[in-house]
């Protein structure tokens, strides 16, 4: 595994910067556009943990129509050319001390989850068939119940956007 | 099924691969552009189209290239600068990634993806972010308007492009694009196999939405709002000249290629021919004489497809922004749900 190590190594790296860059910058759309950095990666680490399937899934949905939404409701609003000012909120401080937070839950949750656990060394590209067996067989409630989720999220923005 | 290339080394193929992909791309897109674009287009319009560089115009082409080449790299004063020079590469990135999935052959692939469809749908969707950004980058009002024309045009089209292609995928019953070939030269037509069963004849209705939703992605009229020249000067194109525009057209044209081919595979068999003419019965089978005249085969396909495409798009006025969206939502995704719910009872009764 020592290939994907670095290769995790490396994009973990540009994507940590590509995160600070996101709420550093000051500009809307460059922040945008870090982001789109920062998703990107995931995909790529989605790769190199041989699970193809969520990783296009990844570019999909969070590059190919959440950022680009996230870009075009910028753009139809506010969305200068240059840096902004005021882009920075008095309080940001207060996301230091929740991120540090954050970031200690998720690393205990993974300790204590995982441990010394290893990948193993040839980690067989999950294919989607597999996925799909394990999505409609034993955790179909589950989805059931996120597509229920979807669709209430739905209609409640249909509600909320039509005058009549 | 390896026999040709299981010798060469790595690295070698790779470096084949990359070189066969940038073939795959730029022979198509200048093809397309001088068959097309110059001669069909003139001759639609009673006129001879370039006649003088080369024989019946054909050098007209490298002409063009020269010129744009060594044009100034010019920006407008108030644009993002780093940001209006990167949004045509990303435009071309999106095509170069999609080409990478499409089988040429039985060895000839550049990779063999397991979701090769739906890595396909979603590297195409990259390309609006090169668009959008395209359009706020260069500081126009015009280039920002067709941005977001382009980007709420595509975000609507995709749908019945991912929806129109389920069918295909219900059908074949995988989503690696060279089984689907497979799928469709094994096949008969109700115990007949001399034609194999492309999934033209099944999934009709899928292929004229997955056409539509070709036309409308690519931006060519009678959905080229983004652009639109009487209205929007150039749209999020506007600004841009020399080899930075040259990008951009390169990416229309290519990718107007790209989904042909991709088109070709999903619905008009592929790079295959019947495998009961020549007696194979599986993809290791197959002469190596495939892998030369598979990309031919391909190549004759795409040719016939962007005819398809450039007819229309020189045939038809242009619509309107609200027609445009209504005919995504309120025609063509009910209609290829219907035809997604449709091809899956037939699958489960037969």
């Amino acid at each position: 595994m020592v290939a994907q190590n670095i290769a995790f190594g490396i994009v973990a790296a540009v994507m940590v910067w590509g995160a600070l860059r996101v709420v550093t910058v000051n500009n809307v759309v460059h922040a945008a556009l870090w982001l789109v950095l920062v998703l990107a990666g995931a995909a790529a680490q989605y790769v190199i943990l041989a699970a193809e399937f969520v990783a296009i899934t990844q570019v999909l949905v969070y590059i190919g129509a959440v950022m680009v939404l996230f870009l075009f409701g910028t753009m139809l609003t506010r969305a200068r050319i240059g840096a902004e000012r005021e882009l920075n909120n008095k309080s940001w401080w207060l996301g230091v001390p929740s991120s540090v937070l954050l970031l200690g839950v998720i690393t205990l949750a993974l300790v204590s989850g995982f441990g010394d656990e290893e990948l193993p060394k040839d980690a067989a590209v999950v294919s989607t068939q597999e996925i799909s067996d394990l999505i409609f067989g034993p955790y179909l409630l589950p989805f059931w119940a996120l597509s229920f989720v979807l669709l209430v999220a739905v209609i409640g923005a249909i509600v909320l956007a039509r005058k009549d | 099924m390896l026999g040709l290339i299981a010798d060469v080394s790595y690295w070698t193929q790779s470096l084949l691969r990359v070189f066969g992909g940038i073939v795959a791309i730029l022979l198509p897109a200048g093809t397309i552009v001088y068959v097309f674009l110059f001669k069909m287009m003139s001759f639609m319009q009673s006129r001879l189209g370039p006649m003088e560089a080369g024989p019946f115009g054909s050098l007209q082409l490298f002409a063009e290239v020269g010129k744009w080449l060594q044009k100034e790299d010019l920006y407008p004063e108030r644009a993002d600068r780093f940001i209006f020079k990167m949004a045509p590469l990303i435009v071309l990135s999106s095509t170069f990634l999609l080409v990478a999935v499409v089988p040429f052959g039985p060895d000839a692939w550049f990779t063999n993806f397991e979701a090769g469809v739906f890595y396909a749908l979603a590297v195409s969707s990259v390309s609006v972010l090169g668009i959008l950004i395209a359009g706020w980058a260069s500081a126009n009002k015009y280039s920002l308007l067709g941005g977001l024309r382009a980007a709420g045009q595509l975000i609507a089209y995709e749908l019945p492009m991912v929806l129109a292609v389920v069918g295909v995928v219900i059908q074949a019953g995988t989503m690696n694009l060279q089984q689907i070939v497979v799928a469709q030269n094994t096949g008969s037509i109700f115990g007949w196999a001399g034609l194999g069963n492309p999934y033209i004849l099944t999934q009709c209705v899928g292929f004229v939405i997955f056409m539509i939703a070709v036309q409308a992605e690519l931006t060519q009229a009678p959905f080229d709002m983004p652009i639109a020249e009487s209205e929007l000067v150039s749209g999020y194109m506007t600004e841009y000249s020399g080899f930075r525009f040259l990008i951009f057209f390169i990416g229309e044209f290519a990718t107007a290629g790209v989904f042909a081919f991709i088109a070709s595979v999903l619905f008009l068999g592929g790079w295959g021919v019947p495998f009961s003419w020549f007696g194979w019965t599986s993809i290791d089978s197959i002469d190596n004489w495939m892998n030369v005249v598979g990309p031919l085969i391909m190549f004759t396909k795409m040719m016939l497809l962007v005819f398809v495409i450039m007819w229309v798009r020189f045939s038809y006025p242009r619509f309107r922004e609200d027609q445009l969206q209504r005919f995504a939502w309120k025609s063509l995704i009910p209609l290829s749900l219907v035809n997604i719910m449709a091809t899956s009872v037939l699958k489960v009764a037969f």
